[in-house]
């Protein structure tokens, strides 16, 4: 009997102590947040994808954290070297976790460089210092370097052959750490070799995703989703003598020590620092028409403004109007609010939400290329144009 | 003694406002001209052009080598494209002028079109001949208008503040030369008739009307529309709101709604076509402050929305975050084939999933059953047209609508140069590539 309780014991001291370094592994790792990433999306998840996938030489272009084309070819060349089933440039759970094994991800390096506003790149194998604000020649280095070592992982990736990169995290330059780096395969039992020494300059072990070997002690619920391990620590900030049956009740509920953490940092400065723009539109154009907008119609309900944005657009279509924004808008006597000026009012919210609402495919004024305000129109030849609808005080027409 | 102080402080008063006011005179006056100015120098290079548009025009009718054609219709576009922009820089807006603008971006068209096609493979027709004698005709008159008002401008010292002045007041002074002028030019264009620059020409201007051409299904009262409009939302119960009819000069019947959303507490807007009852577009005014619903989940709420309203065949092609809104655009694909011109657009809130916007005015226009053709070149001779600079990505069938204005299968390519991304069409009958276009990259934020 005491035996059979010794052997409980170690075991339970066994898995206590994987849970305690996989923990602080969990603890280092910036993880991604549980959404999958979509083109088109930004935010903190989008600048963590791009750092991952230029750390091992994916993607070249700027880590600014939007999800534009050459990020989604970078994921899908990922996807597809690593033998991913679905090369969809959707980051799901799966392409998660391979990003997360095999690379590293130097969170405070590439925020406060975002926030200082400095051109900067991520490469693994380069020192972090000369890749803050690097010469051309330096990113040219780094590029080389990492393309240099992406091709050697996917050598190895494909000579091991089973979807097992066990050593692709392994980054001896990455910063003189050691044996952070190992990646536990899906579908292997865990702990040898895992232990991350914690408090790294760079401090991202290697993550082991929860949900696996590992996971079917008592650790972890068999049942729980890979992604959410990546964001518990809980073995490791309770006491580690805690007993096992609470730790399944202490998994389900994300501690609160590590999200936080997680969900301030951005605060501090830094996150994207480029935005999504309509094919064919600039920032400056959308202000300019902004302007327009709430130099015309401001006192006109939210409707009435999308179609004057509208308007302006469907003349940019039209052949007897100027072929541009700015064109359109300083035509002499098109729009009373450049005339006196009105245009130059600071413009709020909502008008840019109606100029955006326009210019992604919303016509309130169903093709108009006029409109006027009846009380005050002087032009006899506008009541002439054949009327197609009244939003507020305008009348839209041909 | 106070009186002489008194005085002379009245009289350095009086000077002392006797010189400001001339100085501010003298500045409104040195602004007047220089506006002054600009309109002229807008309306006498505009005169040039068309001189110099009439001229060029003559060359290309006494054109025979090929070679040479080519850059002389090139030169006619340009030459349009310039006068275009000096009418858009005179106060001309609310004066009618729409047809002469009208006709000289017609020109243009027409020009660019013969000036890009391979004139070797493909002559100027007889009747695209025509055309640019009936053209040269045209310009011709227009040209001798223009000339006249020129004239007189410079013999009387007219001045385009005045025509300005007397726009902006509506009041039409009969006598205003540069007004009477312009009017004339305008009515000369009106004679032109339309069909004189081809079919393909006219296609094209109809499809920037709008019209939704085929529509299927009964005319509905406001009564349907109404319970269309509550069915299409997803709103139960007794819910306020107002229909209005288009006004007469719309392209397309339609019923416009203001609806009170109950949950939101934000208006929604919408248009319903009267013909069959479907909705244009949907737009919901609300502010959306924070994001807790990831792009993807909500382009997932967007397909299954489409679903739900028996839009079977549309997938997803575009999406981006703006702020806190996911805006996605949905094209239909047949058997495969992306029909780009079937196009649907939806904006959905980043806090609770909600769709806050609907837009099908690109698909009413151009739905329509489609024979889809065959490709008649393969896919391994298409991608031999690409560029073999680029390292293509994707590759599909599609069709789209060409410069021309008709619809056409494809080829669609994408891929990379560098760091940008590019979007080709090679015509899946004849190899051509039709259309080429460089995908929009993030911009960056400069402050």
């Amino acid at each position: 009997m005491n035996f059979k309780l010794f052997i409980k014991i170690l075991i339970l001291l066994f898995v206590i102590t994987i849970g305690l370094f996989g923990g602080s592994e969990f603890n280092s790792t910036q993880a991604f947040s549980d959404q999958i990433i979509q083109r088109g999306a930004t935010g903190d998840d989008v600048i963590e994808l791009q750092s991952r996938l230029q750390y091992n030489g994916y993607y070249h272009g700027k880590i600014d954290g939007v999800y534009g084309w050459s990020t989604y070819w970078s994921v899908r060349n990922f996807q597809k070297a690593f033998g991913l089933t679905e090369v969809d440039g959707l980051v799901g759970q799966k392409t998660k976790d391979m990003l997360i094994r095999a690379t590293k991800y130097n969170r405070d390096f590439v925020y406060a460089n975002l926030k200082k506003g400095n051109r900067f790149t991520h490469y693994g194998g380069v020192p972090w210092e000369i890749q803050s604000a690097p010469s051309q020649q330096t990113i040219e280095k780094a590029k080389k370097s990492a393309e240099a070592k992406r091709t050697e992982f996917e050598s190895q990736y494909r000579a091991q052959g089973t979807g097992t990169p066990q050593q692709i995290g392994q980054d001896p330059t990455g910063g003189g750490q050691q044996g952070g780096g190992q990646a536990s395969p899906g579908g292997q039992p865990q702990g040898e070799g895992q232990a991350s020494p914690g408090g790294q300059p760079q401090g991202e072990g290697q993550a082991s995703p929860g949900g696996q070997p590992q996971g079917e002690g008592q650790a972890n619920p068999g049942t729980q989703p890979q992604g959410e391990g990546q964001t518990q620590p809980a073995p490791q900030q309770e006491p580690q003598q805690a007993p096992q049956e609470q730790q399944p009740a202490e998994e389900q509920s994300p501690p609160e020590g590590a999200q936080t953490q997680e969900e301030e940092q951005p605060d501090e400065g830094g996150g994207p620092t480029a935005v999504n723009m309509p094919g064919g539109f600039s920032e400056n154009d959308i202000q300019l028409m902004s302007n327009a907008v709430y130099g015309e119609a401001r006192g006109e309900p939210y409707i009435g403004q999308v179609a004057v944005a509208a308007v302006i657009l469907n003349r940019l279509n039209s052949a007897t109007f100027p072929n541009t924004i700015s064109g359109i808008i300083f035509e002499p006597l098109a729009f009373t609010a450049v005339a006196d000026g009105q245009i130059w009012l600071t413009p709020n919210e909502q008008a840019r939400r109606a100029v955006l609402d326009a210019i992604n495919g919303m016509d309130p004024s169903d093709g108009a290329t006029y409109y006027f305000n009846p009380d005050t129109a002087t032009s006899k030849w506008i009541w002439g144009r054949p009327q197609i609808k009244r939003i507020g005080k305008h009348i839209f027409c041909r | 003694m106070l009186r002489g102080i008194l005085i002379a402080i009245l009289t350095i008063g009086i000077i002392g406002t006797g010189y400001w006011g001339y100085k501010e005179h003298q500045e409104k006056n040195a602004v007047l001209i220089q506006a002054e100015n600009n309109y002229q120098r807008a309306f006498h290079d505009l005169t040039y052009q068309i001189d110099l548009l009439h001229d060029k025009i003559g060359t290309t009718l006494a054109m025979n080598s090929r070679d040479s054609l080519s850059p002389a219709l090139a030169e006619v576009w340009r030459v349009t494209s310039e006068a275009q922009n000096d009418v858009g820089q005179l106060p001309l807006t609310l004066l009618p002028f729409n047809k002469t603008e009208e006709f000289l971006s017609n020109i243009g068209d027409f020009s660019y079109r013969t000036a890009v096609r391979d004139l070797n493979g493909e002559p100027l027709s007889e009747e695209e001949y025509k055309t640019l004698q009936q053209l040269y005709g045209h310009a011709e008159e227009i040209q001798k208008e223009l000339r006249k008002v020129q004239h007189l401008v410079i013999e009387n010292n007219l001045r385009w503040m005045d025509v300005e002045l007397a726009l902006a007041a509506g009041q039409k002074q009969a006598d205003n030369t540069i007004i009477n002028g312009f009017e004339t030019v305008e009515k000369n264009v009106q004679s032109y008739s339309e069909a004189e620059f081809g079919p393909s020409q006219t296609s094209k201007n109809n499809n920037k009307n709008g019209e939704f051409t085929n529509l299927e299904g009964e005319e509905i009262d406001k009564n349907k529309a109404q319970e269309i409009a509550k069915d299409f939302l997803n709103l139960k119960g007794n819910i306020e709101m107002s229909v209005a009819e288009n006004g007469e000069g719309a392209s397309n019947g339609f019923y416009s709604l203001t609806i009170n959303d109950p949950d939101s507490k934000a208006e929604i807007y919408m248009d319903i076509t009267k013909k069959g009852g479907y909705p244009i577009w949907v737009l919901q005014n609300r502010e959306v402050t924070e994001r807790k619903v990831s792009l993807n989940e909500a382009s997932n709420n967007a397909i299954k929305f489409l679903k739900e309203h028996n839009f079977h065949t549309q997938e997803l092609f575009e999406s981006a975050q703006y702020d806190n809104i996911g805006v996605f655009n949905f094209v239909s694909s047949v058997n495969g084939v992306r029909v780009y011109p079937d196009s649907i657009k939806m904006k959905v809130a980043l806090d609770d999933g909600q769709i806050i916007g609907f837009s099908a005015k690109d698909f009413l226009s151009a739905h329509k059953e489609r024979e889809i053709p065959e490709a008649k070149i393969s896919r391994d001779e298409a991608r031999k047209k690409v560029n073999p600079n680029l390292e293509v990505m994707e590759d599909r069938l599609a069709i789209i609508t060409n410069e021309l204005g008709e619809e056409v299968l494809c080829y669609e390519f994408l891929g990379v140069i560098n760091n940008d991304t590019y979007r080709l069409y090679i015509n899946a009958s004849n190899g051509h590539e039709e259309m080429v276009t460089k995908l929009k990259n993030a911009e960056p934020l400069y402050n």
